[in-house]
């Protein structure tokens, strides 16, 4: 190679969003976050083709409160994507509203989620199907307050003024990882909400 | 404060680069001290530190076995308890396979990634140390329970129910599950480190079809690792909870499903045999060539084959469960798909045969032991490639045919690819050869010890002594071939201890070696023994597989620049960052300075683990908070790593 | 030569090492003989592969070689792709013959038959085998421990499941192993194709006493077998003179919460069927040869035989545990 081809090249320094380094690395963690939902509910659906109990536990859950909770979700991806869009263009008031109401979103479907949890027939450790309940969606709660702290790390910083329409991969990325919990929490819904409906 | 977005690298001359490299030495250098060494993120002194932490684990386990055989040298023995026997062999595969085998080749690659590719450092050099203190942390919480009497006892794979409270109560399971939590992140966040870095870091002109073997092997490892550590993880936690919170995963009388466990345990533990060779494939791959002077043959059908023996290992986990009753259809799939995995093991065979056929061998103890690996390797294999026929699998699993057959593969292409890439690269990192004279005994010793050790175990399987049982009844018939077994494995030990006395001996009164001492061909290799903490003053510009055997092999026109001119980076720590497939100059990246972050954020992260599954609330809620400080802090935007968009 | 002379030992280890009675090479099941062919085949294919690779590496290594043109220096690269080509052809045409062999024995070997003559129940204890005979007629139906009577060229189906944690059921001379997992019932069968008194032993780690969980299959003529069980249906005799009706009573008080001995009023559930005890050839799952010095000592002091065992250690005087020894010596 030619070492001359390799010159004359101004580059950026420090990172590109779309090329930070940070930006591959939450995709990795997304890669590795997404395999240890498939292996949750590859539990799930291992322990009910296998079960001799009645399946579900106490009937087919409700929808009743479960699909408000998926549309809450939803909306927090969406609000997100308009504020993190807004920053980009170098508004930082717009990313500022968008982090805000995506965190009272995720706030209010995690109080959704206690709420059910607390009005089950049923405890952690009354079954195998109980314990699936619990733990899997457990696990998803826990991935949604990771969530709310990293949004309110990134709305600490934006406040501080750490971001404009050229600095901003650190939004960019905690994105990433946010559209990651409202997705798998598709699955989640999928397979207690849905998917004993559909036997 | 201004900040700078753009910059056009300079590129300079090696003289404008010598004169510059006192500046870069004070730049990427760390201060000296207790403080320095605790918050490097020096990629060269993290390696290292992974190797000599594998290699002390690796005496650890070794005298485990050591205590082991000597239970087992004579029928109806009574050296051990039963119990003390379980814990034994329990720790000893931990050990071996958890704090040794995986962590020794991350030392490796993380000592040799930045060489090979034509870097300064890793992609994320933080994350790299928190990585192995991770690693450190786990392997400490599994050796405190031995220390506190009651360690693991139900085997690496921890089958349940046997390993829950009601039939295994005690603190030993949890701290087992506690250690591959923390080893699990650290393989994890390793991972990434080492995929990033492949996308991200390589020399300009290094396009995927030009990074060395190893390179292929770490990053199939990782991607591997990224995909299979979660079920373990996950088996451990819901194991957790079952033992501690009273659910039912794995609990028949609950509606749970015991075989869960093996599945979950084995869609990890397939892929995990795979992590644990593939690199060490890979230090053959480039070793070998080295000392039989020409490239190795086929590299590409190499390259190939280390990813599809990843990408089929992920679907042959069943293959440890053929006797658990599972359908006769699913049992003929994994069966057939099991040996489907020896045709990428014959083309790395084949290639390696050809390179040595067809090139001039130089019998160095390097050599030799990458020589005696290929064997190794062919019957570690072909014993795997018998376990994966269903029939022969129901005699042969569960026996020490299964022993023999899993230490061919972890010393067999672990240890001698280990062996072999510390005497092949250890002038590198240290600046002295090791000697040669002691390194052939160990090569023969260790050699012929570990075949007159492990082999014998293919026939005492076949005779049928099942594995982990603590003693045998003289009327068995397994006298003879347990004593020759411990002999072996006594000669294989002295071995070891012959080369790690020539790593002590030579650390400090070696030969000198220069920056190329074994001729070889790859860009580790055009940089001072031991590097600059910068590695490279002008980072290389690459056209070739071997950019310093151009000359020789008269490939074509185009040459690789190492030392003669490059780009010269020198505002602050920084690197090239290159596109991902055909390694364009990027982007200028800012490197982080030494941190104490991963450091805390491995010691908080501990405690939050530890105060999780002992229910010490306190500790978890401290855990919990520093953790977050500490990933705050570590996150925190920096100017001067200007997050740019454009 | 020098390869005669290492693998000569080796082959003298591994033929005193198959006179084991655990050696499954020289197989007397149906199934174990199938799969001894398969080993055998899959065997030699192993060997034939390893040691041409050892001499194509000891060319490599050895073989003369022109002046070398570089000095020393790295050579171009000269090709050897045809090494890769022909070697892994020559692999798949191989691997496609084994794969095709490996497929028809699993069909020969892994179905259960639908005739079998006998269905035996067996539950996997730590660290011991009950043994329940299944029969239409819920009177013939009787149990034993660690010791399976089977008859000659008949299929035997085995119901496999665990009291406690997995286990693994394996009598190599007779067929390959089953694991035995609670929450499930695994089957499998057996056909001994000569009489005779095979081992069979735990191969799945199921804690401390895991080396000492063995059991026998005892394999007789179809009438030897009928008469066996017949006599299996039997209570124990009553005793005879004062220290065997004193050692009953002993019995009944301090052993009869965990055992049953048929002909006492000794009827519980946790360990072995003592009914006829005397019929076994060995005490504790293998720990032991039968004989009343054995059974003395074991009944004295289990823990010292078999660390962890189940069993504990009752306190009883030297005249007592006598006349228990010498009760126990009538259960046949």
């Amino acid at each position: 190679m030619n070492t001359s081809v390799m010159s004359g090249k101004v580059l950026p320094v420090g990172s590109k969003s779309r090329h930070a380094s940070g930006w591959w690395g939450m995709l990795t963690v997304v890669a590795t976050e997404a395999a240890l939902f498939a292996y949750l509910l590859f539990s799930y659906y291992y322990v009910a083709a296998h079960t001799t109990n009645p399946w579900p536990t106490g009937g087919d859950p409700k929808l009743d409160l479960a699909i408000p909770g998926t549309l809450i979700l939803i909306a927090g991806s969406l609000v997100m994507a308009w504020g993190e869009h807004g920053i980009r263009r170098g508004r930082n008031g717009r990313l500022a509203a968008g982090l805000i109401v995506s965190i009272l979103l995720a706030l209010l479907f995690l109080g959704i989620q206690f709420w059910e949890w607390f009005h089950k027939p049923f405890a952690l450790d009354y079954d195998a199907y109980s314990s699936l309940y619990f733990v899997i969606t457990g696990f998803h709660m826990a991935h949604v307050a990771v969530g709310v702290v990293m949004l309110v790390a990134v709305l600490l910083w934006t406040a501080l003024g750490h971001f404009d329409a050229e600095r901003h991969s650190a939004v960019s990325i905690a994105v990433i990882y946010w559209h990651f919990v409202t997705i798998v929490w598709l699955a989640v819904f999928f397979t207690f909400y849905l998917s004993p409906r559909l036997i | 404060m201004t900040v700078e977005t753009f910059r056009e690298p300079k590129l300079v001359t090696a003289e404008e680069a010598a004169r510059r490299e006192p500046a870069l030495r004070r730049i990427w250098e760390t201060p000296p001290g207790l403080a320095g060494w605790l918050s490097s993120v020096d990629h060269k002194s993290i390696g290292k530190r992974y190797l000599v932490t594998a290699l002390i684990f690796l005496i650890l386990g070794g005298l485990e076995a050591a205590v082991m055989r000597a239970q087992l040298s004579q029928p109806d023995m009574h050296l051990l308890s039963p119990e003390a026997y379980a814990q034994l062999f329990t720790m000893h595969g931990v050990t071996m396979i958890f704090l040794y085998a995986f962590p020794v080749l991350s030392g490796f690659s993380n000592y040799l990634w930045p060489l090979l590719l034509g870097s300064r450092d890793m992609a994320f050099p933080r994350l790299n140390a928190f990585s192995y203190w991770s690693f450190l942390a786990g392997g400490i919480a599994l050796y405190v329970s031995f220390i506190a009497g009651r360690a693991p006892d139900n085997g690496w794979f921890n089958y349940v129910p046997y390993a829950s409270r009601g039939f295994d109560p005690g603190v030993n399971i949890d701290a087992y599950a506690l250690g591959m939590i923390l080893l699990g992140l650290s393989t994890t966040v390793g991972g990434i480190n080492f995929i990033v870095t492949l996308l991200r870091l390589r020399a300009p002109g290094m396009s995927i079809n030009r990074v060395p073997i190893l390179i292929w092997g770490t990053l199939t490892a990782s991607l591997g690792n990224l995909f299979a550590v979660p079920a373990v993880t996950l088996a451990f936690v819901l194991l957790w909870f079952d033992r501690s919170w009273g659910t039912h995963f794995f609990d028949s009388s609950g509606g749970g499903q015991p075989l869960l466990w093996q599945h979950l345990f084995w869609m990890f533990g397939h892929p995990w045999v795979y992590a644990i060779v593939l690199p060490a494939m890979g230090i053959v791959s480039d070793g070998l060539p080295v000392f039989c002077r020409r490239p190795l043959v086929g590299y590409s059908a190499v390259a190939l084959a280390t990813v599809s023996t990843m990408v089929l290992g992920f679907g042959v986990w069943v293959h440890h469960m053929f006797a658990t009753g599972l359908p006769v259809s699913s049992l003929s799939f994994f069966s057939s798909a099991s040996m489907v995995i020896v045709i990428p093991s014959a083309v790395a065979v084949f290639a390696w045969l050809a390179t040595i056929w067809t090139g001039r061998p130089r019998f160095t103890t390097a050599f030799l032991f990458f020589a005696g690996f290929v064997l190794l390797f062919v019957i570690g294999g072909v014993s795997g490639f018998m376990t994966a026929a269903v029939p022969a699998d129901w005699q042969l699993t569960h026996t020490y045919f299964v022993v023999a057959h899993l230490h061919y593969v972890i010393i067999g292409i672990n240890v001698f690819a280990v062996v072999g890439g510390v005497y092949f690269w250890f002038p590198k990192m240290t600046g002295r050869f090791m000697n040669e004279t002691l390194g052939k005994w160990s090569f023969w010793v260790m050699f012929i010890g570990f075949n007159l050790g492990f082999f014998p175990m293919h026939i005492a399987g076949l005779a049928g002594m099942p594995r982990r049982i603590y003693t045998y009844p003289a009327d068995a018939g397994w006298g003879g071939v347990n004593m020759v077994i411990t002999l072996g494995s006594y000669l294989f030990a002295v071995g070891v201890l012959l080369f790690l006395i020539n790593i002590v001996v030579s650390r400090f009164k070696g030969r000198a070696a220069g920056a190329n001492p074994w001729d070889g061909g790859t860009l580790e290799w055009s940089v001072s023994s031991p590097p600059p903490p910068y590695n490279f003053a002008l980072i290389p510009i690459v056209a070739r597989r071997h950019p310093l055997w151009e000359e020789q092999l008269a490939e074509g026109e185009d040459r690789s620049s190492t030392n003669a001119k490059g780009f010269l980076l020198d505002h602050g720590r920084e690197t090239l960052g290159t596109t991902p497939i055909d390694a364009e100059p990027d982007v200028i990246l800012k490197m982080p300075e030494d941190s104490w972050m991963p450091l805390l954020l491995a010691l908080a992260v501990s405690g939050l683990c530890t105060g999780l599954l002992l229910k010490l609330w306190f500790l978890f809620g401290i855990g919990t908070a520093v953790s977050l400080l500490a990933a705050v802090i570590w996150l925190w935007p920096r100017r001067y790593l200007s997050q740019v968009e454009r | 030569m020098k390869a005669a002379a290492f693998l000569m030992p080796l082959l003298g280890l591994s033929v005193s090492a198959q006179a084991s009675p655990l050696g499954y090479l020289a197989g007397s099941g149906h199934d174990a003989i199938e799969i001894s062919r398969l080993i055998a085949l899959f065997g030699g294919v192993s060997i034939a592969v390893v040691v041409l690779v050892a001499l194509l590496l000891l060319g490599g290594l050895f073989r003369r070689r022109e002046p070398d043109p570089a000095h020393g220096r790295p050579q171009r690269d000269e090709g050897g792709m045809a090494w890769i080509y022909v070697g892994v052809a020559a692999t798949v045409v191989v691997l496609a013959v084994c794969m095709f062999y490996n497929l028809k024995t699993i069909a020969a070997v892994a179905s259960p038959p639908d005739d079998a003559a006998l269905t035996v129940e067996i539950t996997a204890h730590q660290w011991w085998w009950q043994v329940r005979y299944q029969d239409r007629e819920p009177q013939k139906v009787f149990y034993t421990a660690n010791e399976i009577h089977v008859p000659v060229g008949e299929k035997v189906r085995f119901l496999l499941s665990s009291a406690d944690v997995i286990h693994s059921f394996w009598v190599p001379k007779l067929a390959g192993k089953m694991d035995v997992i609670p929450g499930q019932t695994n089957v499998t069968w057996l056909e001994a194709e000569a009489p005779g008194v095979y081992r069979g032993e735990c191969a799945v780690f199921c804690g401390a006493e895991h080396a000492r969980m063995e059991f026998r299959v005892v394999a007789q003529e179809p009438k030897d077998f009928q008469a066996w069980a017949a006599h299996q249906l039997q209570p124990a005799p009553p005793p005879g003179d004062a220290e065997i009706q004193a050692g009953r009573l002993t019995f009944e008080s301090r052993c009869a919460a965990c055992h049953t001995l048929r002909g006492s009023s000794a009827a519980g559930f946790a360990a072995p069927d003592l009914t006829h005890l005397m019929d076994r050839s060995t005490l504790a799952a293998g720990a032991l040869p039968n004989d009343a010095e054995h059974l003395a000592e074991w009944i004295r002091d289990p823990q010292k035989y078999k660390p962890g065992t189940n069993m504990p250690q009752v306190p009883l005087s030297e005249a007592d545990l006598a006349a228990v020894v010498a009760y126990l010596r009538t259960a046949r």
